[in-house]
């Protein structure tokens, strides 16, 4: 007897596209506080369970509950707070510029805040950030000035990379951020090799490398996590699945894997999923991971379980792929007010001091617009010289470079 | 006859391939549900169902590996690689298996396979969305490379790959796809819809991969040009009233030389243009040809006008475009008695 069967093509689809109703009830929420947090030092195969599972802090009162609780004090929770406000603040103002054509570009963080800022402040200065460019909360939690980030932006005379680069695309390294590419997942490997140089160098520093769900697809993915396995290399290798790459769902490049963090068990590196949208617990495992890598004992993946709720980036329109209504019902919530829900409980905030930050904030970001407008905007003002595209191609302008500017006029 | 955009005319020939040849199969980033970035394979998946026109994960060595696994099976797979710019991954596959299959299986094994790639500047895209990569195909032995300047060249250039029996490897000038823009950024661009070339037949054709054609005839100087540089070319040849010869390549491997050549032997003068950076561009092998055929022709040396050897900036993109002001300065010295 034959068992052949005419075979067929398998493509994973979404559970939701436009016109339908989203439906998250196969999507299992653990309860916050639930999650075990073993001692940082646990052997990989002792805690493959945290692949399958999602560390959780915040519960649907703003109340901060179980193990991963208590990293923060008060006062540091009201920066991070902040840092989150300012954050979509600065969004907001930079994608109406971008709509009033002052620059061409912009991609914002509209949900996923907490990712970022919170995993900031549990690293240090020194350690070096291999960002994507959704984690603008890096160089915020971090201090970096607004009109400079906004300099970059409009390609203006005070960019500080010369409007070499399209809006966003920021290089800041006593920042901890390392110069953006557009090239997905090519970075996450080079953080990989800073490390090493870490440990080479018998340094006390560690790496972060950052990669979109999508992007775990890329061969580079890949091969960080053979050399993180391989050297031990003290970086954290963090998946931010925000549910989306541009109109392709995270099914496509996860396939039939359970979770993108269960990819780091083939390699033999710990794996965790944490709630990207809970700024507590995102701090908490970030620090967790940060212990492992400086004690010496390696990588460890991050899959930061977040949604992001606006469009891709400026050029693209999201009611074309998925339910417009996909994000509200988003089991996750939204990172500020969660936080806030939290400060409000334990008697750190109220509304209306929240109202007032709100005005703070903006006022801050206005002022920081105005200031990086009269150094110019992509279409008007102050610009970088057409002689600094010559510049930097190499440490010293050869021959024919020079040429070439000479001829050009610059 | 339909009036077309360079979009729709690629999405029409996407369409009728499919609908003529069922192992045409269409797959990239975004090219499924949602029809590309760009549009370019628009309803496909609707019309032909997910095992024809899918969407793919982000990789790009993964995209033209299957490609090559696909077409060897003995289907006619069209790859959309998203941006030119994001080619490098996929380039081993590209260079070291699709060309050289045939070659080394001496027939055994076949590529024959369909690239697409968005190319070129012109869209405050920075160094990551405006790179053309061409040189880069044109150096290795095996690929087929092919650019079309406008949406009538597009669909039948399209067709025409899907049906070689090699790997075609299409840079499809991301400028041009709503308008043939001509370097004049601070001027509106006529829209395809209201231009001659913008007239694409509704049925199947295929224009000849290896034909080059001339898009204006003139006496004193030929004007080899691709893609948006087509274009520029025939701004800049209107404003400096220079009588050039603009010839659209259209075809860069295989290259059309006869035509070339027979023109340049009229002119007596080339100027060579390409977006690209001029260091072992397309443009040097264009102009050693030249030379090699038509030395004893010449009476002026072979200009290249090209983007400046340095990555492609954001805010300095026009002075880094090759645009009518520097073609058409180029023209005239190439005119100049001496
Ligand atoms: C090598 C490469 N291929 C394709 C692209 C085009 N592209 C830019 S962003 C993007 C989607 C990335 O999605 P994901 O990794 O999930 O990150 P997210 O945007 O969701 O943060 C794609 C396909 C690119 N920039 N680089
Ligand atoms: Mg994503």
């Amino acid at each position: 007897m034959s068992n052949s069967v005419p075979l067929t093509l398998h493509v994973p689809e979404p559970g939701c596209r436009p016109g339908d109703t989203p439906d998250f009830s196969g999507f299992e929420v653990p309860v916050a506080g639930e999650t075990r947090r073993p001692d940082p030092l646990t052997a990989p195969e002792d805690i493959r369970d945290l692949a399958f599972s999602i560390v959780r802090v915040l519960d649907d009162d703003g109340e901060a509950k179980g193990p991963w609780a208590g990293t923060f004090e008060k006062e540091a929770l009201l920066d991070g707070l902040r840092h989150m406000m300012t954050l979509r603040t600065f969004d907001d103002r930079m994608l109406r510029a971008q709509r009033q054509g002052k620059t061409s570009f912009y991609m914002q963080h509209l949900g996923e805040e907490a990712v970022a800022c919170a995993f900031r402040l549990a690293l240090r200065d020194g350690d070096m950030h291999f960002p994507t460019y959704r984690q603008a909360g890096l160089l915020i939690a971090g201090g970096y000035p607004l009109t400079t980030m906004m300099n970059q932006i409009y390609s203006n005379a005070a960019d500080p990379i010369k409007g070499r680069q399209m809006p966003i695309f920021y290089s800041a390294k006593d920042h901890g951020f390392f110069s953006l590419s557009g090239n997905l997942g090519t970075q996450f490997v080079q953080a990989v090799g800073w490390g090493m140089a870490s440990a080479i160098s018998g340094d006390t520093k560690i790496a972060a490398a950052w990669i979109g769900d999508g992007s775990t697809a890329e061969t580079d993915f890949h091969s960080a996590m053979v050399f993180a396995s391989t050297y031990k290399a003290p970086v954290i290798l963090n998946i931010v699945n925000n549910q989306w790459a541009i109109s392709t769902f995270q099914g496509i490049a996860r396939g039939n894997a359970t979770t993108f963090a269960a990819r780091g068990h083939g390699f033999g590196i710990p794996a965790i999923r944490v709630d990207g949208n809970d700024y507590l617990a995102v701090h908490a495992v970030a620090r967790w991971a940060a212990e492992r890598a400086r004690s010496g004992h390696g990588s460890t993946l991050i899959e930061h379980v977040t949604y992001r709720s606006g469009g891709h980036s400026t050029s693209d329109d999201p009611s074309a792929y998925r339910a417009k209504e996909e994000g509200h019902s988003w089991p996750l919530g939204d990172p500020i007010e969660r936080l806030k829900a939290h400060l409000i409980s334990i008697d750190a905030w109220s509304d209306d001091r929240h109202k007032q930050a709100e005005a703070e904030i903006q006022d801050e970001v206005r002022f920081a617009q105005k200031e990086a407008e009269a150094n110019g905007t992509l279409i008007s003002g102050p610009a970088p010289s057409p002689r600094d595209m010559f510049e930097d191609v190499y440490a010293e302008m050869p021959p024919h470079l020079r040429a070439q500017r000479q001829e050009a006029g610059f | 006859m339909a009036q077309l955009t360079m979009i729709e005319a690629i999405q029409n020939a996407h369409d009728l391939a499919m609908e003529r040849d069922d192992r045409v199969v269409v797959y990239g980033e975004d090219v499924g549900y949602f029809g590309g970035v760009f549009r370019c394979t628009a309803g496909l998946q609707q019309k032909y169902g997910t095992s024809r026109c899918f969407d793919a994960p982000i990789n790009e060595s993964g995209l033209i590996g299957t490609g090559i696994g696909m077409a060897a099976y003995g289907l006619r797979p069209v790859v959309e690689i998203q941006f030119a710019d994001y080619m490098y991954p996929a380039y081993d596959q590209i260079v070291s298996e699709a060309a050289r299959l045939r070659h080394r299986s001496a027939g055994d094994f076949t590529c024959p396979m369909v690239i697409r790639m968005p190319t070129g500047g012109g869209i405050y895209g920075g160094q990551t969305h405006s790179q053309s990569p061409e040189a880069l195909f044109t150096h290795v032995a095996g690929l087929k490379v092919v650019v079309p300047s406008n949406p009538q060249d597009a669909k039948g250039l399209l067709c025409a790959a899907i049906e070689d029996p090699d790997p075609v490897i299409i840079l499809e000038p991301k400028r041009l796809y709503n308008g043939p823009f001509d370097g004049h950024h601070d001027r509106p661009v006529v829209p395809w819809k209201k231009h001659e070339l913008g007239e694409v037949d509704d049925a199947y054709y295929t224009t000849e991969i290896g034909k080059a054609a001339i898009r204006r005839e003139g006496q004193d100087v030929t004007v080899l040009a691709y893609g948006t540089m087509v274009h520029v070319a025939l701004t800049a040849a209107e404003e400096t009233e220079v009588d050039a010869e603009i010839i659209d390549l259209r075809s860069l491997i295989p290259l059309d030389l006869e035509m070339i050549e027979a023109s340049v032997k009229k002119t007596g003068r080339c100027v060579v243009l390409h977006e690209a950076t001029k260091t072992s561009g397309f443009g040097a092998e264009l102009s050693a040809q030249v030379q090699e055929a038509c030395f004893y022709h010449l009476e002026a040396p072979i200009i290249r006008v090209t983007g400046w050897d340095t990555p492609y900036p954001h805010a300095q993109e026009w002075d880094y475009f090759p645009g009518p002001a520097r073609v058409g300065a180029a023209l005239k010295s190439v005119m100049k008695e001496d």
